[in-house]
């Protein structure tokens, strides 16, 4: 039996290990910013902990084999355990963990500390059950007042918004089914939500935060690679949680300026 | 803490005394009070045993119907029919809260922590009897409650187990957020009304109950580990059970705790000011702790069985011991890290990471005291010691992603994907039931007078064991793949196709592995009648519940109260008569 329990945890540690290794399944192509240092610590933390699960699994199956009850009289060590060895592990744990922790507090201070920089494109993101919009501020650089009395969901558009026509500042603003955004400008996000919480998450752009009812949180990111990128809701929203999903267009400066300033004219 | 070692030792007698000679009770007549109302902690422990049964098939079955669906989204199912989205929600919600409270808090600590805590520290029952009684039938009604959900208009809740508002908390935002959710929430509450009297009870009987020399320091893992379950049980019920009444009065009463200004569907809901954020706070306080709730049993027992099956003693008992109030005290440090993506302070995310790192430290003691037990053992490989290893590999599996989760860098990826569901399964939830399949196996003679059939359970233990890294260990790719969880369908998504093979091979695995319980299943009652009639000691061990009658009498040791002289774990004693001294045995030489 010990033999038996040897194989099968080694053999269960070697297959799952083999797959993280292989990449089989692995982090999508980061496309942003953030996402080289995310990535990065995520491999350091992964060749860490792989090796603390490598080593206890196989420690686990060698010594359930190699201390089974053999038949004979041969005497057990009679040891209530060893107190250096406690304060060495548990200190070697600590460092390990804590020091792992630290080291990644730089990139979560650049993610969530800093606040956008002054030039960065700003997108008001807003989620509702179950489709997320995307508001520019237009030329005047301000978004328009919205009220909850004037949203009319089913129209879509501004009129999902609830914005209000006789603000000034919302004449000019641009909203959008598509997130259009420039290559290698940092986009701020101002993240809304209408009705429950939800969440913007996008893979590529190692982007994920909660779009909570009542607040407007500030985010940024920079992505780094043109192209279609799909955006998931990540909160559990309601029963469209798994169809509420958008695109975000990452595209050449040029490009980006082209489509606002069409989708402005439009509006004049 | 009474009691404590050395000088405590007279006044834990004393009290010990009368406190047994107050809660006396004479032996029930009649089926009603033996069996359906009866005082007695082994029955209470039987009934919350069996509850948990029930309740465990109900929410495997739950997870079987959510694995269909997956794979086959528009499989008819026979009797049930189509699946809907919203379904597949409520399959979600209902298999998780009926597995988090109706199993893992009911099985180890009410189920085996009711039966054998008062008899492994020498006490003739529990401190308070009718209130053990009580704890028991209030779980039962927020069982009935809980269930009830499903048949209501509506349906069950679909807002996850976690229920956040204003999802939870508005009535329009989904089928099943009527009745369905209320019945969700008062069987919550009556649930915790339960389990702080549970709390109450084993705290009191842990300190004031003990028998004579059974210090603090003597008290087998298994008690420490319900003892100071019992501590956060008391600390983190009474808050959800707040929490939970607020929820109600939002939904009911038009009061807004958690609900902002908000609209669904373009309707004003006539709430605003509240703060969804609020209910998050509230909700890990408790939901945290309970993860330690969960597993501190099944942590206490794996530390008991390598003990008795190695034939030697638990390595760095007091280091064990240390440990568990480690976990203990710091799980309620730790609860922010399910936010870090909420939009709490990025400020406290660092704090309560660098807390979360440090609750892994006590946690990895353990598993390194687990290995340094079985070194030098003579290992019997009996099936409760089979489940005690798989737990231990099942606790470094789920252990080393905690680390990945509990740094907000990665979890900026990883929140809310697949490898949540797979980093928690393997460790709260498939690590804690082997604990529970471990206890079974290792108490099945002492409760039941038999002994189980041990091919049976090594065929189990083998569906049991691969079934659970072949289910559990895909998700984690699932989940680094960018897979969210509670998603019904997976056809929405481009990138989504490409993962469904793995879903695939999950679901099946999963098939497999729910076939290997039938098994357990089978077992549990075919030795219930049929198994080898067991003696007093089975296992060889050491602690008092194997010192007494099997099963235990009415006041569980026959009218005599055991004196204590020796600690839990004294195996392979040099010039010992036999390879293990009891703790009722005349007292040893001080160990080294």
């Amino acid at each position: 039996m010990g033999l038996v329990l040897l194989v099968v945890i080694w053999l269960i540690t070697f297959i799952s290990t083999y797959f993280f290794i292989a990449k089989t399944w692995w982090l999508p192509v980061g496309a942003s910013a953030a996402a080289a240092g995310i990535d990065q610590h995520f491999t350091t933390t992964f060749i860490l902990m792989g090796i603390v699960f490598v080593a206890a699994q196989v420690a686990l199956g060698y010594l359930v084999w190699s201390f089974r009850d053999r038949g004979n009289a041969a005497k057990v060590s009679y040891s209530h355990g060893n107190t250096t060895l406690e304060i060495v592990w548990t200190v070697l744990t600590t460092i390990l963990f804590v020091g792992l922790n630290l080291t990644s507090s730089s990139i979560w201070a650049s993610e969530r500390f800093r606040p956008a920089a002054a030039d960065s494109v700003q997108v008001e993101v807003t989620g509702m059950q179950f489709a997320w919009y995307f508001r520019y501020p237009g030329p005047d650089g301000k978004f328009g007042a919205t009220n909850p009395e004037l949203e009319d969901a089913s129209a879509g558009g501004e009129a999902a918004l609830g914005l209000d026509t006789k603000d000034p500042a919302s004449k000019d603003d641009v909203v959008s089914g598509v997130m259009v955004v420039p290559v290698n400008r940092e986009i701020e996000v101002i993240l809304r939500a209408h009705d429950v919480i939800h969440s913007f998450f996008i893979p590529q752009m190692r982007f994920k935060q909660d779009a909570v009812p009542g607040l407007a949180i500030h985010m940024h990111f920079t992505p780094t690679q043109t192209g279609d990128y799909e955006i998931l809701c990540a909160e559990l929203c309601g029963l469209g949680h798994y169809k509420m999903h958008g695109i975000v267009k990452v595209v050449t400066p040029e490009e980006f300026d082209k489509w606002l300033a069409a989708r402005e004219a439009e509006k004049l | 803490m009474a009691g404590g070692t050395g000088g405590g030792e007279t006044i834990t007698m004393s009290t010990h005394e009368s406190a047994v000679q107050a809660h006396a009770h004479a032996a029930p007549q009649g089926f009603i009070r033996k069996w359906v109302f009866s005082l007695d902690h082994k029955v209470i422990g039987l009934q919350y045993y069996f509850l948990a049964l029930v309740a465990v098939f109900v929410g495997m079955f739950l997870s079987l119907l959510m694995r269909i669906h997956l794979i086959w989204p528009t499989a008819a199912l026979p009797l049930l029919g189509d699946i809907k989205p919203e379904t597949y929600l409520t399959l979600v919600t209902m298999h998780g809260t009926i597995m988090v409270f109706f199993v893992l808090t009911t099985a180890p600590q009410g189920g085996f922590g009711n039966y054998f805590l008062p008899i492994q520290i020498g006490a003739p029952d529990m401190a308070f009897p009718v209130l053990n009684m009580l704890s028991f039938w209030t779980t039962f009604l927020g069982f009935i409650v809980m269930i009830a959900a499903f048949f209501v208009a509506g349906g069950a809740p679909l807002h996850g187990w976690t229920g956040y508002a204003p999802l939870s908390a508005v009535q329009s935002t989904g089928p099943g957020e009527g009745l369905g959710a209320d019945l969700w929430i008062i069987s919550i509450a009556i649930f915790c009304i339960g389990a702080l009297m549970g709390a109450l009870n084993f705290i009191t009987t842990t300190l004031d109950m003990r028998a004579k020399g059974m210090t603090m320091m003597r008290m087998p893992l298994t008690v420490w580990a319900w003892f100071v379950t019992a501590i956060l049980g008391l600390l983190a019920f009474g808050v959800l059970l707040s929490a939970g009444i607020l929820l109600l009065m939002d939904r009911n009463l038009g009061t807004s705790f958690y609900v902002p200004l908000i609209t669904v569907n373009g309707q004003l809901t006539g709430h605003k000011g509240g703060s969804p954020l609020l209910w998050q706070h509230l909700f890990w306080f408790f939901g945290h702790p309970e993860v330690y709730i969960a597993i501190l049993p099944a942590m206490g027992l794996a530390s008991q069985l390598l003990s008795v099956f190695s034939r030697k003693p638990i390595f760095g008992y007091k280091a064990m011991v240390y440990a568990i109030l480690a976990i203990g005290f710091l799980g309620f440090m730790v609860w922010g890290h399910h936010m870090f993506m909420s939009g709490m302070s990025p400020y406290t995310a660092f704090a309560f990471s660098i807390m979360t790192m440090g609750i892994g430290v006590p946690s990895a003691i353990k598993t390194f005291n687990w290995l340094g037990t079985i070194w030098g053992g003579r290992i019997r490989f009996d099936s409760p010691m089979l489940f005690a290893i798989g737990f231990v590999s099942l606790f470094v599996s789920g252990g080393i992603s905690g680390p990945f989760l509990a740094q907000p860098v990665l979890d900026i990826q990883l929140h809310d994907t697949y490898f949540v569901p797979g980093h928690f399964h393997l460790i709260m939830g498939v690590a804690s039931i082997f604990g529970i399949f471990a206890a079974t196996y290792y108490w099945f003679p002492k409760m039941f007078g038999r002994m189980m059939n041990e091919s049976m359970a090594r065929w189990h233990f083998w569906f049991s064991f691969i079934g659970t890294y072949a289910i559990f260990m895909p998700m984690h790719y699932l989940g680094m793949a960018g897979m969210p969880r509670r998603y019904s369908q997976m056809t929405e998504v481009g990138y989504l196709h490409d993962l469904i093979p793995l879903q695939k091979f999950i679901t099946y695995a999963a098939f497999v592995t729910i076939a290997g319980q039938l098994i357990f299943l089978v077992n549990l009652f075919w030795s219930m009648f049929k198994g080898k009639k067991a003696v007093d000691n089975p296992w060889e061990a050491t602690t008092l519940e194997w010192t007494t009658a099997t099963p235990p009498p009415h006041d569980n040791f026959g009218g005599h109260t055991p004196v204590v002289h020796n600690g839990p774990y004294e195996y392979g004693v040099p010039g010992a008569p036999r390879d293990y001294v009891m703790q009722s045995d005349p007292e040893i030489e001080p160990a080294h």
